[in-house]
């Protein structure tokens, strides 16, 4: 303290790490619900959906059904996971204060950011891949590009993460956090296609769904498994980042103008 | 010397639309502890989330070292310690934990032996692997102080440190103030307890409404702002203040049996001699003299309640 100031950092990595650090020590603490729940889940499904259904409907476009839902599976869980974990992230400091902290840190916007979104997408990764995990157990699962498919996986989780924090940082409670994912998200990945065909619709649906971003960014993800689907892989790409660029546009002011962060 | 802390034409407006910073000019001293002290809603919370970055401010600016506090923030932060009012702490984090994570984030790499000589003088060694929502009150704000001091800054704000503290923990924490000057670091504290202020601070800030009243080295203002008060206990009681000894402005106590004198120590005639030679003149006898200096607390309550009534 009487040693004269070090000049500080051009880009606080040991900050980022620290608040990456704190998030993951935070999933820690829930490791085996963490765990537990994308198995049970996933395995649920199977039986419901892959043998209850599959057992009548053995084929969609040519894949069996069982493998056709996997895609559709670990997206529900990608987007559920990295919006909860983003947006709790956030909310948490804001609820009991210590978010002081991180105000009168040296951390800039995208430092904090960074360390959040990175923690939150990392562990709805980890989620994703425990499905795949368990869901080969079931049935068999080829990923045709398996680099893009990973590669769609980061961005689809960051987005989602992104989208997490700001509903961390609009919501007033922790019912707003819940309220967003339960009645806009979870319901446009069912209607999305997650475990069906857009093909299979009658029309006007078919027409409608394809007005639900949710339903490229399956069929994109699908698209890296099968090598098929039901809309273009250029076309849920530009989705998916115009999605991630409106996100990450809205963190961006709620930066710069301190929107429920600062007085 | 250039000051640490320069603080110009500061405002702040809350969205509420209430003011509560009205213009704070302010300069604080490389080294010194600095008192603010105000009462309940004068702008000192503000005016601290203002330079420390979590209040954006209306208008003014603040410079930290040289550093403008909005455009080179992280120079200017990663100078600072803050340990705010208000006891907002994780729950579920290890004390040792929670410590090291505010060093990594003001950017300062892991110095663990740094970490556990902070732990040891704050006393909170022997829990670092204690989850903090079983702390007592008093160890959370120790926690606080912790975590501020974690990154070693030169400058630390303390916000009420010793709200809700007992006799122990506050003496430690002095202490430990003491100590952190003696290392050269510049303290803000604000305090309603003024004895505290008295003892600790080198200068005193007095807010209120959101305007600085008056900023003065704590001796000068004493002395400034210093009344004496005579009591005079008298061997009989008296009925009234005789008319001769109306100048004086008496004012008679004590059931008649004690007169009060209140004179300023630093006036070229104090009055007293002239008053007890014409105590003597009149036969009025007394028993006992004493004189007493007001405290800070006394100058402080008058100098709000007298500015408030003009
Ligand atoms: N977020 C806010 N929105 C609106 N008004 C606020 C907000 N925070 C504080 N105020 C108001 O600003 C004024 C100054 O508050 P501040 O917290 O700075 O006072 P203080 O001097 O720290 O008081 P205390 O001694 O009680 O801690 C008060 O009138 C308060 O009601
Ligand atoms: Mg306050």
């Amino acid at each position: 303290m009487n040693s004269p100031h070090l000049a500080a950092p051009r880009f606080n990595w040991q900050g980022v790490w620290a608040l990456y650090r704190f998030e993951m020590h935070r999933f820690r603490r829930t490791l085996w619900t963490g765990l537990a729940v994308p198995v049970i889940t996933t395995s649920l499904y199977f039986i419901v959906f892959g043998s209850a259904i599959g057992s009548r409907m053995t084929e969609v476009s040519g894949i069996p059904y069982g493998s056709f839902i996997v895609p559709g599976l670990m997206m529900l869980s990608l987007f559920q996971e990295s919006t909860f974990n983003g947006a709790f992230g956030i909310h948490m400091p804001r609820f009991t204060g210590t978010i002081y902290e991180l105000l009168s840190a040296p951390m800039s916007a995208f430092e904090t950011v960074l360390g959040y979104v990175g923690a939150a997408a990392t562990k709805a990764m980890l989620v994703a891949a425990i499905i795949l995990v368990t869901a080969n157990l079931f049935v068999d699962v080829q990923v045709e590009h398996p680099v893009i498919m990973l590669a769609y996986l980061v961005l689809v989780a960051c987005t989602f993460s992104l989208f997490g924090f700001v509903l961390g940082i609009w919501a007033k409670g922790f019912e707003q956090l819940q309220v967003i994912p339960l009645l806009i998200v979870t319901p446009l990945t069912f209607l999305g296609g997650a475990f069906y065909s857009l093909d299979m619709l009658p029309e006007p649906w078919r027409t409608v769904t394809l007005f639900n971003p949710i339903a490229y960014l399956i069929n994109g993800f699908r698209w890296t498994f099968f090598g098929q689907a039901d809309v273009s892989p250029l076309a849920s790409l530009a989705v998916t980042a115009a999605f991630f660029a409106i996100c990450l546009g809205t963190v961006w002011w709620i930066f710069r103008t301190g929107y429920r962060l600062k007085n | 010397m250039q000051p640490i802390i320069s603080i110009r034409g500061l405002e702040k407006t809350y969205a509420s639309g209430h003011q509560a910073l009205k213009g704070v000019d302010l300069d604080i001293n490389r080294g010194e502890i600095f008192a603010l002290l105000g009462p309940n809603g004068a702008g000192k919370t503000t005016l601290i989330g203002a330079i420390c970055g979590l209040v954006t401010a209306t208008a003014g600016t603040v410079t930290v070292d040289g550093h403008d506090n909005v455009r080179a923030y992280r120079e200017a932060r990663s100078r600072i310690g803050l340990v705010p009012q208000e006891l907002n702490t994780d729950a579920f984090e290890p004390v040792g934990a929670t410590v090291r994570f505010s060093r990594g984030l003001f950017g300062r790499s892991p110095d663990p032996a740094l970490i556990e000589q902070l732990l040891r003088d704050l006393s909170l060694w022997d829990k670092r692997d204690a989850i903090i929502k079983e702390l007592s009150g008093g160890m959370k704000r120790r926690v606080m102080i912790a975590k501020a001091l974690s990154h070693e800054p030169e400058i630390l704000f303390l916000d009420e440190p010793t709200a809700g503290v007992d006799v122990e923990l506050r003496r430690d924490m002095w202490n430990m103030v003491r100590k952190l000057r003696e290392r050269g670091v510049t303290i803000i504290l604000t305090t309603h307890y003024i004895e505290e202020a008295e003892e600790m601070a080198d200068r005193i800030g007095v807010i209120d409404g959101g305007k600085l009243m008056l900023v003065e080295e704590k001796h000068a203002l004493m002395k400034k702002l210093g009344r004496k008060e005579l009591t005079v206990q008298l061997a009989e009681p008296l009925a009234a203040i005789p008319p001769e000894l109306a100048d004086w402005k008496l004012e008679l106590i004590a059931d008649g049996r004690e007169l009060r004198y209140v004179f300023d120590r630093h006036a070229e005639r104090t009055g007293v001699p002239s008053l007890l030679a014409r105590m003597r003149d009149l036969g009025i006898n007394f028993s006992d003299l004493n004189t007493h200096q007001s405290s800070l607390e006394e100058i402080f309550v008058g100098l709000v309640h007298g500015k408030r009534a003009a």
